[in-house]
């Protein structure tokens, strides 16, 4: 059997938040009534014209550099003719070969261009709406037509399905970092479409590739490339051939339809756009996206790794959500400068991010300073860990300060004195079969008598401290 | 003074009521007494009695105005000449409409036109042709056709039009009147009901070339609607030159020699001889690719028709055919319905050039030409003041006599398309009469020039002393 | 390039591009007068374009902005008012799939 190898492209269409819409001034909101944020433009009535949206062209600049684009200094829209019941003028204003943004790089996976687009209306087919069924008509809603899309392509770069969701992955938190979109593939703010193909392990040439549309969920990215990278593999491995086509995948039943055929390929007859003038990029332009771009998430996991000495590995899953990694800048921000940052890294890593679950940190009450506080009092030995994570819950669900936690509920260590011997003595009386053969100098006979004692203090004594004190009173 | 306002210029009007001695809302109800003897099938809507605007105080001193109907008016029939967009009231109105509003000159009537501004003689207008008024089995040229008659008719005062290959100059000269086609870009552009983006530039049509001054000083201004407008870089004022002295005229014989009628080379040479009189000089000045500019025009002009008109589907607005066969089979019924002939024949074209495989040989070629022609004036006008030539080789035509031949029809525009490629400014102004039918003269400067050549059409103007009074009704 | 006669199933693909329905005469007629108008037009294939830029608008060159400050939009009842077919909410249209 043949080794085939997947070679795969994405292309990711991005909505930008703006407030206004790409070429008019209506509100790009998603979810209103039908029909309600249109204008001339954006209906494309006749005598509109398009005026470019210059918060757009600075999105699309900062989404650039974040990519390690080159910029161009003139970018020139042109018209993609089609005939759609989407597309209000019959065609989309994009840009062809004058891109606003150049060749880049994302992890090592080559950016082939990003440039700018109008989105098309919204079709509402009548099965949908939940009309007569069999109805053979559709409801047209312009809301969504005309808001600002950033297309970024990728060079054919990733191998493998789980490949392209994780770079899909980083690249989501990039933008989500940068600002430039609400990156929901929810509300299709962010939608992917990925080309397929394969070749023997070796070739350089490319095989035939299709085009799979639309997915509009990480996991459906993941499954749908892998649906193709099967069904390839078995064309090719039972001699049959690819054909170029462009799919669809429908998640419930796990079938790759087509949508169309090479031989039904659109003739877009792209032109360049004569109601707008090309879009010179200027210094000061540039400038202001510069300003503009925040810490990205590779950057970040650098300066974890060189600043704050913590291990790759936690420093990328840190650095790769978005929302997790402001939390610990700002944990890190609050923390006493003796407390090291790997460790604040490991609370808010494994012991925060574990409690947050879907909704994220920002839902749950825990401030950064209050996590901070709390390590810091583990760290001198206030409490123990276990005593801490106490305290976590309690700072998840309701907030507070750690140390008002830590008294109000006594869960300060117990440190020799009374209390500890007490729950010693307490505890050899409880398990008198282990304590003989403690006695006996069965040091692993130990554990029980532990527990016992950490369960009468709730956890807040110092486990080698209640070894010490069994040993001594067992006379072993 | 005449008792009757509408027989003087709207200048002479707009005077008049701004020194008090005549009142707006009567000038304006004049006017739609004269609006109402159309007979010439000129105009698509005229307003109603009582509708005058109650307070005139702008520049245009209330004189109301004739627009083509492809000028987007807000509540009223904006169809351009096609009966896909039949009784469509748009919800806003054209920026130069309303511009002019503001500065005095009221909506008074819509006039008819070549469907979506296609044509040169007002044949291909779904509403039924345009007779000429100097003789009505004659074409009025076109696209502006409509305009043009209102004003030569004396239907009203001053009219809007726009001129992409020579829309407004030619039905001015086939008229009897003056037409200017401005500096592409110095007025906006929306409202207007798209043809062909990178040319279409509105314009006015007027008894003289002081109206012509009067109207256009107040249409100039950037357009943040329009990403194309640029406004102008001077205020336009009104021409008072009556000498040509200094001034040197450039006569390219790629425009002026071979195809002109002879009657129209007459008047043409006479006009020359009146600017040397008047203290031109003319020299011969080449312009090698202006006989290029035709096919270059007809290549660029239907590919951004092509694409322009996409929009008419029959689905935000406009008429639809369904033959209940789906979404595809709408669009095509409707629009083979809804376009008439000269419209069909051009989205054809436009298609074909922009299709795969034929971008390269047709558009971009036709583009790069473009530059040629531009690189033509630039050095023409290193050498003169301006370019003169005929603005239509020949006079008013039969109805009927180009229909069939779509070629000779592109070719109404060959003195015309050169400088709209160029998007220089020109104007036509009446320079005699040929076969009892009057003759055009046209004047062409740098970009935004505008200034100059008013003033030198005025001078002509002065000594020509052109009788319109025959195409009065 | 060599003046050609546009054939039928050409108009039948520009056509179909166009949304444009033909019938069999104008299939005929549209293929004559293209290719007539074609032949003169190609006269352009006669000049040296070699090194020539094109030029896409002959005045301005750079393209204003527009600032991302949000302007009226059209009521739903406006928006909705020339529609050959609606049902108060959207646009109706036959079903892109029949
Ligand atoms: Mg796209
Ligand atoms: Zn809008």
């Amino acid at each position: 059997m043949t080794d085939w190898e997947a070679v795969i492209g994405l292309e990711i269409h991005v909505q930008l938040a703006t407030q206004t819409k790409m070429f008019c001034s209506c509100s790009p909101v998603f979810g209103d009534d039908p029909n309600t944020h249109t204008c001339p433009v954006c209906l494309g009535l006749p005598g509109a014209l398009p005026v470019a949206n210059a918060q757009a062209v600075h999105l699309g600049l900062m989404i650039g550099l974040a990519l390690g684009c080159s910029l161009a200094s003139q970018s020139v829209f042109h018209r993609k003719n089609y005939f759609y019941a989407d597309s209000p003028k019959g065609y989309q204003i994009s840009q062809f070969d004058q891109p606003l943004c150049g060749p880049g790089n994302l992890a090592g996976v080559r950016i082939h261009r990003v440039h700018l687009e109008d989105d098309a209306a919204k079709l509402i087919h009548a099965s949908e709406s939940g009309r007569i069924a069999g109805a053979d008509s559709s409801t047209v809603d312009f809301n969504r037509a005309g808001t600002p899309l950033a297309e970024i392509v990728t060079e054919p770069d990733l191998h493998s399905a789980a490949q392209a969701r994780e770079w899909l992955a980083l690249l989501r938190t990039t933008l989500r970092t940068l600002g430039v979109s609400d990156v929901s593939m929810d509300e299709g703010s962010l939608r992917c479409d990925a080309n397929i193909s394969l070749r023997r392990v070796g070739d350089q040439t490319l095989g035939t590739k299709t085009e799979l549309k639309n997915m509009n969920s990480f996991r459906f990215v993941e499954r749908g490339i892998e649906a193709e990278i099967i069904r390839q593999r078995e064309l090719l491995d039972s001699g049959q051939t690819v054909t170029q086509e462009t799919l669809h995948f429908d998640p419930r039943s796990g079938s790759l339809t087509t949508l169309r055929s090479k031989e039904e390929a659109h003739d877009y007859r792209y032109f360049p756009e004569p109601d707008l003038l090309p879009v010179e990029v200027t210094e000061a332009m540039i400038a202001s996206a510069r300003d503009a771009l925040p810490e990205l998430p590779i950057e970040r996991a650098a300066r974890y790794v060189s600043e704050l000495q913590i291990d790759d590995v936690l420093a990328e899953r840190l650095a790769g959500d978005a929302e997790l990694a402001e939390f610990f800048d700002a944990v890190v921000e609050a923390a006493d400068k003796s407390i090291e940052a790997r460790v604040l890294a490991t609370w808010v890593s494994d012991d925060a991010a574990g409690r947050a679950g879907d909704d994220g940190l920002l839902a749950s009450k825990l401030e950064p300073a209050a996590l901070a506080e709390l390590v810091a009092l583990v760290d001198d030995g206030s409490i123990t860990t276990a005593a801490g994570r106490t305290v976590l819950d309690q700072l998840f669900e309701v907030g507070g300060s750690p140390a008002a936690i830590v008294s109000d509920q006594g869960l300060g260590k117990v440190d020799g004195g009374d209390e500890l011997e007490a729950a010693v003595d307490a505890a050899i009386a409880a398990e008198p079969e282990a304590a003989e053969k403690v006695r006996a100098g069965e040091q692993k006979a130990l554990g029980p008598l532990v527990g016992v004692v950490m369960k009468h203090t709730s956890g807040r004594a110092d486990g080698g401290e209640v070894r010490k004190l069994l040993l001594e009173r067992l006379g072993s | 003074m005449s008792n009757d306002p509408t027989a003087l210029t709207a200048a002479s009007s707009a005077a008049l009521v701004k020194s008090g001695e005549l009142d707006a809302s009567d000038l304006f109800e004049a006017w739609l007494g004269r609006a109402e003897l159309d007979t010439f099938g000129a105009l698509s809507w005229i307003a109603q009695a009582g509708e005058s605007p109650e307070q005139v105080d702008g520049p245009l001193g209330g004189v109301p105005l004739a627009v083509k109907d492809l000028f987007c008016t807000e509540g009223v029939p904006s169809q351009s000449g096609s009966k896909i967009l039949e009784g469509y009231k748009p919800p806003y109105t054209a920026s130069v409409v309303e511009a002019l509003a503001k500065s005095g000159a009221p909506l008074l009537c819509k006039t008819h036109q070549d469907e979506f501004a296609m044509g040169s003689s007002n044949e291909n207008c779904a509403f039924g042709p345009v007779l000429n008024p100097w003789d009505k089995s004659r074409v009025p040229g076109g696209s502006s056709g409509g305009s043009a008659v209102a004003v030569a008719a004396g239907l009203a005062p001053w009219a809007l039009g726009t001129d992409t290959g020579g829309s407004i100059r030619q039905p001015a000269a086939l008229c009897g009147i003056v037409g200017l086609k401005p500096t592409y870009g110095s007025v906006s552009r929306y409202g207007m009901i798209a043809f062909a983006s990178s040319l279409d530039q509105a314009g006015p049509l007027t008894q003289d070339v002081t109206d012509a001054a009067l109207l256009f000083s107040q249409m100039i201004a950037r357009d943040p609607r329009d990403a194309t407008s640029v406004g102008h870089q001077e205020s336009i004022h009104l021409p008072d030159r009556r000498d040509l002295t200094g001034v040197r005229l450039g006569v390219p014989e790629e425009l002026s020699g071979d195809g002109i009628e002879p009657g129209v080379r007459a008047t043409f040479e006479e006009t020359l001889e009146r600017a040397r009189e008047l203290g031109a000089e003319v020299v011969p000045c080449p312009l090698p690719h202006a006989p290029h500019a035709l096919s270059a025009y007809y290549l660029i002009a239907p590919a951004e028709c092509s694409s322009n008109l996409a929009r008419f589907d029959g689905v935000r607005y406009g008429q639809r055919v369904d033959p209940g066969d789906g979404l595809d089979a709408m669009y095509s019924a409707t629009r083979a319905a809804g376009f008439g002939p000269e419209v069909r024949r051009r989205i054809m074209l436009g298609t074909y050039a922009l299709s795969s495989g034929y971008y390269d040989a047709y558009y971009g070629r036709a583009q790069r030409v473009r530059t040629l022609i531009q690189r033509d004036f630039d050095e023409a006008f290193a050498n003169c003041d301006a370019i003169v030539t005929p603005t239509s080789s020949s006079v008013a035509f039969p109805l009927g006599s180009r229909t069939a031949d779509p070629l000779s029809m592109y070719l109404s525009d060959f003195c015309t398309v050169p400088m709209s490629l160029a998007g220089i400014p020109a104007i036509s102004i009446p320079n005699g009469m040929s076969e009892g039918l009057p003759t055009g003269f046209q004047i062409a400067g740098p970009a935004f020039a505008e200034n100059s050549i008013l003033g030198i059409a005025h001078a002509l103007e002065s000594s020509i002393q052109f009788d319109r009074s025959g195409a009065r009704v | 390039m060599i003046a050609k006669m546009l054939d039928r199933s050409e108009v039948i693909h520009i056509a179909r591009l166009a949304r444009l329905n033909l019938d069999e005469g104008e299939i005929e007629r549209t293929a004559i007068e293209l290719s007539g108008i074609l032949d003169h037009v190609e006269r352009i294939s006669e000049l040296d374009l070699e090194g020539v830029e094109p030029t896409a608008h002959a005045v301005a060159t750079r393209g204003e902005l527009r600032p991302d400050i949000q302007g009226a939009s059209l009521s739903r009842d406006q928006a909705l008012a020339e529609a050959p077919v609606t049902d108060g909410v959207g646009f109706i249209v036959p079903s892109p799939g029949a």
